[in-house]
């Protein structure tokens, strides 16, 4: 079947989509879009977290025949959608990340180690800058999360964010690392830097 | 495989009806499993998603009427001083990202004796709305649903549009074990809600049965303790040998098995240990408001 659907604030058709595949599968396979990790398929781990209408979840629990005409932001996007939330929504009506800049996305930019070059969301710069990053299998599914939970609460307690981000998995850092980033990210977004 | 995609909820019982082996999926926080790991390759998926009723909830008069694919987010933020055991109960699902997806509709679809959505309408009571396009609308008694091991009332061609829940008019608790607190399916869990308009108590026990059950045993006796005692009046504090009585009579009730979460006899010591404490919570809690509102008066 057919399915056609917003990535990243941009129109797509997925072709020759299997009526029991996962959104997941759609967006690695079929859209080359291999952000979002899987590490599961149980939605035990939280790796493959993405926006759908908003929401955060588990792309690869969400059959792809459910998506027909909704909105998907993925960790390629992340960067813009944080700037066009920051500025109040899209000016010129080009927004959003194309397919092809999302499918060659990178958070390098001309300085690999701080990616500096590159516009990164808030929360992006802010687990570079805090180490949170090792193997970084965990860390799109911890970026869209993390954004989500600072739109929602820009001012977190230490429980909020364990909570927030009690669906992702780390197997390396120990998580300490990460709720650093996540502090820190709240703390630039408050003084607006 | 096809995927069926209903635009109406007359259109979803249509299709139902038309193909009874149609597997519906709502959040698909259960279904996506099965299909992932090849557990299960229906011939069609019934996708529920594009029925806006089904998110929605009306609060009513004696209970709420909880739309089959409200997640269990929504319940946590929105209905949580009329259904507190419910809400309670949605926030130890799984993660954010599960709650947001699955409710209780699908949690009643699969009818797993570990759902945690099940000891909280026991304890709370309700009535299960499903319909057919041949048959229209039945309520099922909530006490009815559970069938056996994943076995649940609906007929082939039935579909869940609500579920009717009576609003708390007491204190309610939820208490599930699990090696940590996200992403648990309960080894055990208890779920208890005090009744003062009818001066009774109401039991659900998870994951401790092929079912999810009733301790309807200890109810009885703490029903008739506390009637003897005068307690719903006086406000006393629950007898301690009235309180390990009721406890006793919950570990009985239950019928556990060995498996990977845990032996049978810990489940049977721990569904009483959660029983004496959630009696213990809500009941300080019933004493509470009873203080305050007499301060008041
Ligand atoms: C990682 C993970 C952790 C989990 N942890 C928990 C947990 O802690 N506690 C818990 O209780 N559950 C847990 N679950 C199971 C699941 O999330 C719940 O059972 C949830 O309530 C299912 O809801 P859903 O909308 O996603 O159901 P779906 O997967 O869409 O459907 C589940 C079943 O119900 C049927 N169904 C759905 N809607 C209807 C309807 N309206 N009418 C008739 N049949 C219907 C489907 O055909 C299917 O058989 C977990 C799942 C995962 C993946
Ligand atoms: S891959 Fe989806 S939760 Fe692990
Ligand atoms: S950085 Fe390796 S899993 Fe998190």
């Amino acid at each position: 079947m057919r399915v056609n659907f917003t990535v990243n604030g941009r129109p797509q058709e997925a072709d020759d989509v299997w009526e029991g595949e996962s959104l997941l599968y759609v967006l690695r396979e079929r859209l080359g879009l291999p952000g979002s990790k899987n590490a599961c398929e149980q939605g035990e781990c939280g790796s493959c977290t993405v926006r759908l209408d908003g929401v955060p979840v588990c792309s690869c629990l969400v059959a792809a025949g459910q998506v027909e005409g909704r909105d998907v932001v993925t960790v390629e996007g992340l960067a813009d959608f944080a700037k066009q939330r920051s500025e109040g929504g899209c000016a010129t009506g080009a927004c959003g990340t194309t397919l092809q800049d999302a499918q060659q996305w990178q958070a390098k930019g001309t300085d690999s180690q701080t990616g500096e070059g590159t516009e990164l969301s808030p929360v992006q710069q802010a687990f570079i800058d805090a180490g949170a990053v090792q193997c970084g299998f965990c860390t799109p599914g911890l970026l869209v999360a993390s954004d989500e939970l600072l739109e929602r609460n820009p001012n977190p307690s230490d429980a909020d964010i364990r909570e927030a981000l009690s669906g992702n998995l780390c197997r390396c850092t120990g998580y300490e690392k990460i709720m650093d980033a996540v502090r820190l990210a709240a703390a630039r977004q408050s003084e607006g830097v | 495989m096809d995927f069926l995609r209903p635009a109406s909820w007359e259109e979803a019982l249509a299709a139902k009806a038309e193909h009874p082996t149609a597997v519906p999926i709502a959040g698909g926080t259960d279904v996506m499993v099965e299909i992932n790991f090849d557990h299960r390759r229906p011939e069609y998926l019934l996708d529920l998603n594009r029925i806006g009723d089904l998110t929605e909830w009306e609060i009513g008069e004696e209970s709420v009427r909880l739309g089959a694919s409200v997640p269990y987010t929504k319940i946590m933020e929105n209905l949580r001083a009329e259904l507190p055991g419910l809400a309670l109960a949605s926030h130890t699902v799984a993660s954010p990202q599960i709650r947001n997806r699955g409710g209780v509709g699908g949690n009643l679809g699969t009818a797993s004796p570990a759902g945690d959505a099940h000891p909280a309408l026991l304890a709370a009571g309700g009535e299960v709305e499903v319909e057919s396009a041949a048959r229209g609308t039945r309520l099922i008694p909530i006490d009815e649903f559970y069938k056996g091991v994943k076995r649940n009332a609906l007929e082939p061609d039935e579909l869940i549009r609500a579920v009717h829940v009576k609003k708390a008019d007491g204190p309610q608790q939820y208490s599930k074990v699990g090696t940590r607190n996200a992403m648990v399916i309960a080894v055990c869990a208890f779920g208890l809600a005090l009744h003062p308009e009818s001066r009774t108590v109401r039991t659900g026990i998870g994951s401790a049965a092929p079912t999810p059950v009733r301790a309807k045993a200890a109810e009885e006796f703490l029903n008739a303790a506390l009637e003897e005692g005068g307690f719903w009046d006086n406000g006393k504090i629950i007898t301690p040998s009235v309180a390990k009585q009721f406890a006793d009579l919950c570990s009985a009730s239950c019928n556990p098995i060995d498996d990977v979460r845990g032996t049978a006899s810990y489940r049977r010591h721990a569904v009483g240990v959660m029983a004496r404490r959630t009696l213990t919570w809500t009941w300080e809690s019933y004493r509470g408001t009873r203080r305050t509102t007499e301060g008041a008066a």
